[in-house]
């Protein structure tokens, strides 16, 4: 994996080899209310694992948003490799629980403009019984969207953005409201995607339970403050850059724990 | 059966039943996409355009569906555009410049000689004066945009349910955005005569939103919605023609005492599906 930060736009040997699915260099992007994301460089290459943290508002979202080209950017170059195919899993406050589909309509939706037929054909009915049957979801196809769990809501979106068989997984934030078993189960399930070859870049919130399991972080706060392993970015200088609030990290168990400072009172 | 079957001896009315039941249906089915959108401030929009555009060419001598035609598509792509940018306040703009068109067609309708029909015929819908042309023109609309939401039956669901990942996955969602327009705007503008340019919206959101409450399946949503419509449409000219009152008026009353039905035999767990309570 070679991941790649740099708020000065720096040129990178490695920018643009043969095994990089996705190259951001020197990325700003403009909503229209001043830079969201500002002088991001990084490659996403074949196979890679890599977690973006950073504040609510600190530009994770856009990030996905300008690899997936749904976003352009202002300034700099997104380049992705010819052919490179891309599945995204978006926010699940993103999505409207009241739409009136079922498990395999969401599913099947990833085969939409291929053919001018409502329902779906024999291989495609195959490819998604076979995607749902890896994420344990296959008893729940006629199930509307909204009759699920937190952990099942999740799952049959990451379904959808496997169906076109994707080399780029990205995922916004897709442990936000799930439990402690939740969480472990959809991490363990991204593990083995991985293992088999997919290249992921997901957002989170959360830095013990997901960011430090990951192989490599982008700390982000609308520029990029640090890039690496778990151990060499969840530092209190870095998490200060990035939050902008004191953190103390420990150690536990061979990974870093990022802890709160203790809340001292004025005038007490 | 005397009921039934007096409007038959006039051949404009019954050229005005196959209007009203074809366009009830063309507005609750495409009106399943513009409420799941939550457009529904569109399709009063689009109307009040086109209206200004059916009082253009009227006073210009042009075709009805020529001169409407043209002035709402127009308007339809332009609000297209507006909408798809999220500017904020996209609903205000669609308001303003409808509207617009809708006073300018009232001083043109005031100021024209040439114009036959009554404004309050065209606010409210009539189902007198409908001719041959306008019941062939919305069989044809109809065929159309049926066959469209067939074969273009996954990209539409696909882009009304998540525009961005759908288009991220290859569905040409600003074709698909305006593909929906046109037949949007061939649907208003074919039933506008008889639904009337104020109670077109109404027929676009009342039967999807009452099929809504009985189903969670979009496929059946679909076919719901369109034979409500029909059905409201059918029922709402004959009432029309006993009661010698305004077609738009008595399609829209039917749908509203329908969805009132519905929401009594369904209560929270219709409010549910629409979203309004949680389960």
């Amino acid at each position: 994996m070679t991941v790649r930060a740099a708020a000065d736009g720096v040129p990178d040997a490695a920018a643009g080899a043969a095994t990089d699915l996705v190259t951001l260099d020197a990325v700003t992007c403009d909503l229209g209310h001043g830079p969201v994301l500002e002088g991001v460089s990084l490659d996403v290459a074949a196979g890679s694992f890599t977690g973006v943290v950073g504040p609510s508002g600190s530009g994770k979202t856009t990030l996905l948003r300008a690899i997936l080209g749904s976003v352009a950017p202002t300034v700099g170059t997104v380049s992705r490799r010819a052919g490179v195919r891309l599945g995204y899993v978006p926010q699940v406050e993103a999505i409207d629980w009241n739409f009136p589909v079922t498990v395999s309509d969401v599913v099947l939706m990833a085969a939409a403009g291929r053919r001018l037929r409502p329902w779906a054909s024999g291989p495609e009915r195959a490819r998604a019984t076979e995607v749902l049957d890896r994420l344990g979801l296959v008893d729940l196809a006629d199930r509307h969207i909204r009759a699920l769990s937190g952990g099942q809501q999740q799952r049959v979106f990451l379904a959808r953005a496997l169906m076109g068989g994707p080399d780029l997984l990205l995922l916004d934030e897709p442990t936000s409201g799930v439990d402690v078993r939740t969480r472990h189960d959809l991490l363990h399930l991204l593990d083995d995607l991985h293992r088999d070859g997919l290249a992921i870049v997901l957002t989170t919130h959360d830095l013990n339970g997901v960011a430090t399991h990951l192989p490599r972080l982008l700390c982000l706060n609308r520029r990029p403050t640090a890039l690496g392993t778990p151990h060499e970015v969840l530092t209190p200088t870095v998490l200060e850059q990035t939050y902008g609030a004191p953190l103390h990290v420990l150690e536990h168990a061979g990974l870093p724990l990022v802890v709160d400072g203790p809340h001292r009172h004025e005038g007490r | 059966m005397d009921v039934l079957l007096e409007p038959f001896e006039y051949a404009f009315l019954r050229h005005a039943l196959v209007v009203c039941t074809v366009g009830g249906a063309l507005c609750g089915l495409l009106g399943v996409y513009v409420t799941l959108r939550g457009l529904s401030y569109l399709g009063h929009g689009l109307s009040h355009a086109i209206f200004g555009g059916a009082a253009i060419s009227a006073a210009a001598g042009l075709d009805y569906f020529v001169g409407a035609g043209v002035w709402g598509l127009g308007s339809g792509l332009a609000v297209s555009r507006v909408t798809r940018r999220r500017a904020i306040g996209a609903d205000a703009a669609v308001g303003v410049i409808t509207t617009a068109s809708f006073a300018l067609g009232i001083v043109l309708l005031g100021l024209s000689t040439r114009v036959e029909r009554s404004i309050e015929a065209t606010v409210f819908g009539s189902i007198l004066g409908v001719t041959t042309t306008d019941m062939w023109v919305i069989i044809g609309v109809a065929v159309v945009t049926v066959g469209v939401v067939v074969a273009q039956y996954r990209p539409l669901l696909f882009t009304t349910f998540d525009a961005e990942v759908a288009e991220v996955s290859g569905v040409r969602t600003d074709r698909v955005d305006a593909l929906l327009m046109l037949l949007l705007c061939g649907a208003i503008l074919t039933s506008m005569k008889v639904l009337g340019v104020t109670l077109i919206a109404a027929a676009l959101v009342v039967p999807p939103v009452i099929a809504r409450m009985l189903t969670d399946s979009f496929g059946r949503l679909l076919v719901l919605a369109t034979a409500l419509g029909a059905a409201s449409g059918l029922v709402g000219m004959y009432l029309s023609y006993h009661l010698d009152v305004s077609s738009g008026a008595t399609i829209v009353l039917l749908d509203f005492t329908v969805f009132a039905a519905v929401f009594a035999a369904t209560g929270r767990r219709g409010l549910a599906r629409v979203g309004q309570v949680p389960r």
